[in-house]
């Protein structure tokens, strides 16, 4: 299992750092770190750096955008079930994990039949004249994107917002309550620096997964005007002979997400150990 | 407990608004709205794969035709029909039963082994497994492409190679959810077992396994629901259009042309999920009868 985890991860370094054959155009990685060069990395960093900075600060844009309204929403119904569920606690729970059981794929594609020209989204809007013909929602729209991506990655951070809420002691908000504070100060003095953590936590889980995502974008926009970098990524895949470039935009993308996921991995170990 | 507070509140739309006693009407419609915008989508999209007419957009009218196909309509694009769906479909539930009674056993192993680890082993494997969990999938699927590609050439791409990797990226489920429960379990119960005269092996065998079973359960439910939708890192390795499972194969309708038979194949996943999700709760209650809690300790799993 090692083997499987560590071994591909040396073999995109090798390629990254590798030759190309100079007839096939096929990548030839090269094994022994003494071998290596330079050229590829520096290549793509020419390009990382110019060409592809307008879909590097897209990429940040939107997931900086989708998270924060993911939060927003997510925080808001996990707060509801967690404090206010009742005895229909357990039907809430039910429906908030269906998501994971349902096909990302099923759920966007539902999303792609909704917002087509002739698609029920536009039928209800010009039904109710807020438009006077249909908007082509699929073709590139930004707004269209970020939706999307919330409408994606939500559940994420709804249940481990979920788990942390319900456990926090709710004598603790009764004694602020008791204190004098009204709901909204008891929320922002005492909820709110509890859930810290678990804010944290479920903010990197769910923006993580939204820097290698291509197939939300592709289904409900697939135009370069919304290209993200996972669309460069997955397009460095499908042309041929681009190997080099596929593996350096891999290197970049986990050298960037690395502190993220090192926070998320402590984090969790922390939690683990405190059991 | 509202009579002590003063002023009556309640009785003009600002008191109700300000009295700190009401109940959360804003949070509940919130979460009713996301509720339904989460899940109605889906219903619909469930729903026009019955469908009668070949729009994917909108309701024509109740058929089975894209499921079964239909002898006087175009039965070549229904879901059972079409050679190349129907191709896809088993590829589906080939890979993903077979990545599901693999990658369990290996990570209930696992999981036990890292915990009788010393030294700076167990971290490690931690760490990879959270690794795994957290990275982007695409990075998963593009390194395990070239691994196959340039390094492992034995194995071919295909089945053999999606196989591998799907073993290997599930494999942290298992590992993740066992080691959770059994750090809440404790070791107290194994110690019994060995002062009672087990050894090492039988305590294993019938005292630890039994306590984890229900964390088995939910790690193979949660391997194929995460199996049969997967199709990042399974497009990658798919040879041809012949080892492309039904993910892969409406991830490329949905680019092109759609027909409600690609909704009956979105549906079809779905269905298999949770059949099997069915299954593994039939057999969790049956495993935990008489323990309370039980339900809500199946949904502590997830979180």
């Amino acid at each position: 299992m090692l083997v499987l985890f560590v071994l591909p991860f040396y073999v995109v370094v090798s390629i990254a750092f590798g030759t190309v054959d100079p007839i096939f155009q096929s990548p030839l990685p090269v094994y022994e770190p003494w071998w290596w060069t330079k050229r590829y990395l520096l290549q793509e960093w020419h390009f990382a750096t110019g060409e592809f900075r307008v879909v590097e600060l897209r990429t940040i844009v939107y997931v900086v955008l989708a998270t924060a309204i993911c939060l927003v929403i997510a925080y808001a119904v996990a707060y509801y079930v967690a404090r206010y569920g009742g005895k229909r606690k357990g039907l809430f729970l039910a429906l908030l994990i269906a998501p994971f059981f349902i096909s990302y794929l099923m759920r966007m594609l539902s999303w792609v039949e909704l917002l087509q020209q002739d698609g029920y989204v536009n039928k209800v809007l010009t039904f109710l004249h807020l438009t006077p013909h249909p908007i082509n929602w699929l073709a590139g729209v930004p707004f269209t994107v970020v939706v999307g991506l919330v409408y994606g990655y939500i559940p994420y951070m709804i249940l481990p917002l979920y788990g942390f809420l319900d456990r926090i002691d709710q004598k603790q908000l009764e004694a602020a309550r008791d204190l004098g504070a009204n709901p909204f100060r008891t929320f922002v003095r005492v909820t709110l620096p509890l859930s810290k953590p678990a804010i944290l936590a479920s903010l990197v889980i769910v923006a993580l997964p939204m820097f290698g995502d291509y197939y939300t974008n592709n289904l409900l926009s697939g135009s370069p005007k919304t290209t993200m970098y996972g669309n460069l990524l997955d397009n460095s895949m499908e042309a041929t002979g681009q190997g080099p470039q596929a593996a350096v935009l891999v290197l970049f993308l986990v050298a960037f997400l690395m502190i993220p996921m090192l926070y998320y991995i402590r984090e969790t170990a922390k939690a683990q150990r405190n059991q | 407990m509202s009579e002590t507070v003063s002023e009556r509140p309640g009785r003009t739309p600002l008191g109700w608004w300000r009295n700190p006693w009401r109940r959360p009407y804003v949070l509940a419609a919130v979460t009713w709205m996301y509720l339904a915008w989460s899940l109605l989508p889906v219903l619909i999209a469930v729903g026009i794969s019955f469908n009668s007419g070949r729009s994917n957009a909108v309701w024509q009218g109740f058929s089975m035709q894209w499921w079964w196909g239909h002898p006087k309509t175009d039965p070549s694009g229904a879901l059972f029909v079409s050679p190349e769906l129907h191709a896809a479909l088993i590829q589906s539930l080939r890979l993903s039963f077979l990545t599901m009674f693999i990658a369990v056993p290996i990570g209930v192993a696992f999981a036990i082994g890292i915990s009788r680890w010393r030294g700076p082993a167990p971290a490690g494997a931690n760490f990879l497994m959270l690794f795994s969990f957290v990275v982007p999938e695409i990075v998963i699927g593009i390194s395990m492409f070239l691994f196959f590609t340039y390094l492992l050439k034995v194995v071919p791409l295909g089945t053999g190679a999606q196989l591998l990797s799907l073993v290997t990226y599930q494999v942290s489920y298992p590992v993740i959810i066992v080691r959770a429960r059994m750090l809440s379990i404790g070791k107290e119960y194994e110690e019994a077992a060995t002062d009672l005269g087990a050894s090492p092996t039988q305590a294993i065998r019938r005292v630890l396994l039994p306590l984890l079973y229900p964390a088995i359960l939910v790690s193979y439910v949660l391997v194929f629901a995460d199996t049969i939708d997967d199709f990042i890192t399974v497009r990658y390795l798919s040879a041809s259009g012949t080892t492309e499972p039904l993910s892969v194969k409406i991830y490329n309708f949905s680019r092109g042309t759609l027909t409600p038979a690609i909704n009956a194949a979105a549906t079809f996943l779905l269905f298999s999920t949770l059949a099997v999700a069915a299954v593994g709760i039939f057999l969790y209650r049956r495993i935990t009868r008489g323990q309370q809690g039980r339900t809500e300790d199946m949904a502590g799993h997830l979180t």
